[in-house]
């Protein structure tokens, strides 16, 4: 076992919510994440899936450093990122990079593909030449399947999933060692979908990245991570590998997810238990006491409302939080 | 076969922008029988949104409708704008993907709800507010007498998409035409939603038309499922039929190229190369064609009319014997 790449340790981002008032308003804490705990391997792709609201995109972008942690730390390599100074921690950005989900609001509209896949260049390599800035650019560009031609094109005149290819393109150039991939195929058609996922893994593959790949997409997650962890208000309910989440999920929550996910075939969708998660999610300005999940669960009994569940091991790498996951 | 709820024949839709015209629809028929659910799938700038407004006289300002919608013994499309307000909210109702904008953000919630049954069924508000609470209870939304007196913004996304459903079936329609209603919730919310749209549906004999990129929802909910493309209907058959043995090359690699979360292998996913047309530039022939690998000669010439695909389905497209699909097979 290699020393993992990525050592996420007690993790808490709170936000301060401001509650009622003008002047004299009180502020609630958001408990955005709320103590997440996980090691993340060179090589492996952990899918991190929840609903709205469950905290996984503020937990990429708190691993990547770009919001501050509330506490807990974010070892990279042995080190924490957390205590690290603007410039000590400049250094570090070549290797971490992150797809976001709008294709094409998180491009800049004045520049073109060319100047925003080459940005991480100018950024890092500055002794690079502007021949072979362009000369990677090329390679680069035709490696996620765009034509070099388009170069000097911005971004309007792209399609979603020709936006995303540059936004990849700009995440790979500095062959980094982990990527945060933050829905990135939320926004794209079925077509132009399966073929940016394709896209990522073959990256992924070729250049060893650690992939953190967050979604509210079941099957898109399943597909493409090693490993799965199943956040539900801030908190991790589930944690194991991809075939024990699917094919043996513990947590009432998982199970219900997965339930939940229609599946495109009408024999197998219309043969499913339909079982419905009742209500809908609580306020996270004011979750509820013990197991976060308790409200909407269907095993839920008075130790849940008072306890907060710990993650227990469930088998070989396989952790949960429920007081009940063995009933 | 049941009478058909709404029938819509040579339909075309149009839009005029300063880069000239778009065809958005083109020549579609298609009928939706009584109590049916009808699927529609198809990705963005398929024109399947666009053929529904157009029925419901609710095209942007630049968009233009020719052919027939014909509901009730009236074409919508050809109908004044008294004509259709009276029956939309009433027999035809409408559900859209995104509850936050097409609820009024300043108007109670209750006197949106009253409002449609004051305006079709000519209540006293009383009994409107009487009937109003009785269907937000209906579709499980919980107090409801206390939501009544809400804001939409004071609600979930998936309480205020209860409240337009609430809201569709207030005056019993017969027709509830749902343009991608799950697509902004959350998958646990979506199955509450699907569930309501499923009893609707059995309890009340409404017909449903529901609109969607999903193909795991549509396999879920629908009788039969019209595949569209380049605003034509390229498929048309039976759920199952079109699940299992898909006629048409497109149908067949949408289908290969959905991750499933009944799938455990890993590998690559089949993909469709390059993307969809654009409307105004189609390509001349099938408008697939520059996409799919079974391309012949005879379809970058002609454009293939809806024929007879076998089991009772149609299919646009001059394959003959095309394969039964097998889950997880390369599309060859």
């Amino acid at each position: 076992m290699t020393s993992p790449l990525l050592q996420v340790r007690d993790l808490k981002v709170h936000f301060q919510v401001r509650a009622g008032g003008i002047f004299f308003g009180t502020y609630l804490p958001l408990k955005a994440v709320d103590g997440l705990s996980f090691d993340l391997s060179a090589g492996e792709t952990l899918g991190i899936v929840g609903e709205s609201g469950c905290g996984k995109s503020t937990l990429g972008r708190a691993i990547l450093q770009l919001l501050p942690a509330t506490s807990g730390t974010v070892a990279w390599l042995g080190k924490d990122l957390t205590a690290l100074d603007r410039a000590e921690l400049k250094a570090h950005r070549r290797h971490m990079q992150i797809v976001f989900q709008d294709p094409l609001a998180s491009l800049d509209p004045r520049m073109t593909a060319g100047d925003i896949i080459a940005e991480p260049l100018r950024n890092f390599e500055t002794g690079l030449s502007s021949a072979a800035i362009k000369a990677k650019v090329r390679e680069m560009m035709e490696q996620v399947g765009l034509l070099p031609s388009m170069v000097n094109r911005y971004p309007h005149e792209f399609s979603g999933g020709q936006c995303q290819r540059i936004g990849i393109a700009r995440a790979m150039i500095l062959k980094p060692k982990l990527v945060v991939c933050d829905e990135p195929v939320s926004a794209l058609d079925v077509s132009i979908r399966a073929q940016v996922i394709n896209l990522l893994m073959d990256f992924q593959r070729a250049l060893n990245i650690s992939m953190l790949f967050i979604s509210h997409d079941l099957s898109v997650v399943r597909h493409i991570s090693r490993r799965v962890m199943v956040l539900y208000l801030g908190r991790v309910m589930e944690l194991a590998d991809r075939d024990a989440i699917y094919g043996k999920p513990r947590h009432p929550y998982t199970q219900a997810l997965i339930l939940a996910v229609p599946i495109p075939d009408p024999d197998k969708e219309r043969a499913k238990p339909r079982v419905l998660v009742a209500g809908d999610l609580p306020s996270p300005l004011d979750p509820p006491s013990g197991c976060v999940f308790r409200t909407r669960c269907p095993r839920a009994t008075e130790i849940c409302a008072r306890a907060v569940p710990v993650l227990e091991s469930a088998g070989v790498g396989h952790e949960v939080a429920c007081h009940h996951w063995r009933d | 076969m049941s009478a058909s709820v709404l029938d819509l024949r040579n339909l075309s839709v149009r839009f005029t922008t300063p880069d000239g015209d778009v065809a958005a629809v083109s020549e579609l028929s298609l009928s939706v029988g009584k109590g049916e659910c009808l699927g529609i799938v198809g990705e963005s700038g398929s024109g399947k949104s666009q053929t529904f407004l157009a029925a419901m006289g609710l095209l942007a300002h630049n968009g233009h409708a020719v052919g027939e919608a014909i509901f009730g013994g009236v074409n919508l499309v050809a109908a004044d704008e008294s004509t259709l307000n009276g029956l939309r909210g009433d027999k035809l109702a409408m559900i859209f993907q995104d509850p936050m904008t097409s609820l009024t953000p300043h108007m109670k919630v209750g006197h949106q709800l009253t409002e449609v049954l004051v305006r079709h069924r000519n209540l006293k508000s009383t009994a409107a507010r009487d009937r109003a609470i009785a269907m937000l209870r209906r579709v499980q939304i919980p107090e409801p007498e206390r939501r009544f007196e809400m804001y939409p913004h004071e609600l979930s996304g998936g309480l205020r998409q209860r409240v337009m459903i609430a809201m569709a079936l207030l005056c019993g329609p017969e027709l509830i035409i749902a343009d991608e209603p799950t697509t902004a919730l959350d998958v646990t919310i979506q199955a509450q939603i699907l569930d309501l749209i499923r009893r609707a549906k059995e309890e009340l004999g409404t017909a449903v038309i529901l609109i969607t990129h999903d193909l795991g929802v549509v396999a879920g909910m629908a009788d039969r499922v019209a595949v569209m493309y380049a605003g034509r209907i390229v498929e048309l058959g039976d759920v199952h039929q079109i699940f299992n043995a898909p006629q048409h090359p497109y149908t067949k690699g949408l289908l290969a190229c959905t991750p499933r979360l009944d799938d455990a292998t890993a590998s690559a996913l089949v993909t469709i190369p390059g993307q969809p047309p654009n409307l105004q530039r189609l390509p001349k022939g099938c408008a697939y064609h520059p996409r799919c690998q079974n391309v012949m000669d005879r379809c970058r010439a002609e454009k293939p009319p809806l024929m007879s695909a076998g089991g009772g389905g149609l299919k646009a497209c001059f394959l003959e014997n095309f394969g039964r699909f097998q889950a997880g097979a390369v599309v060859p």
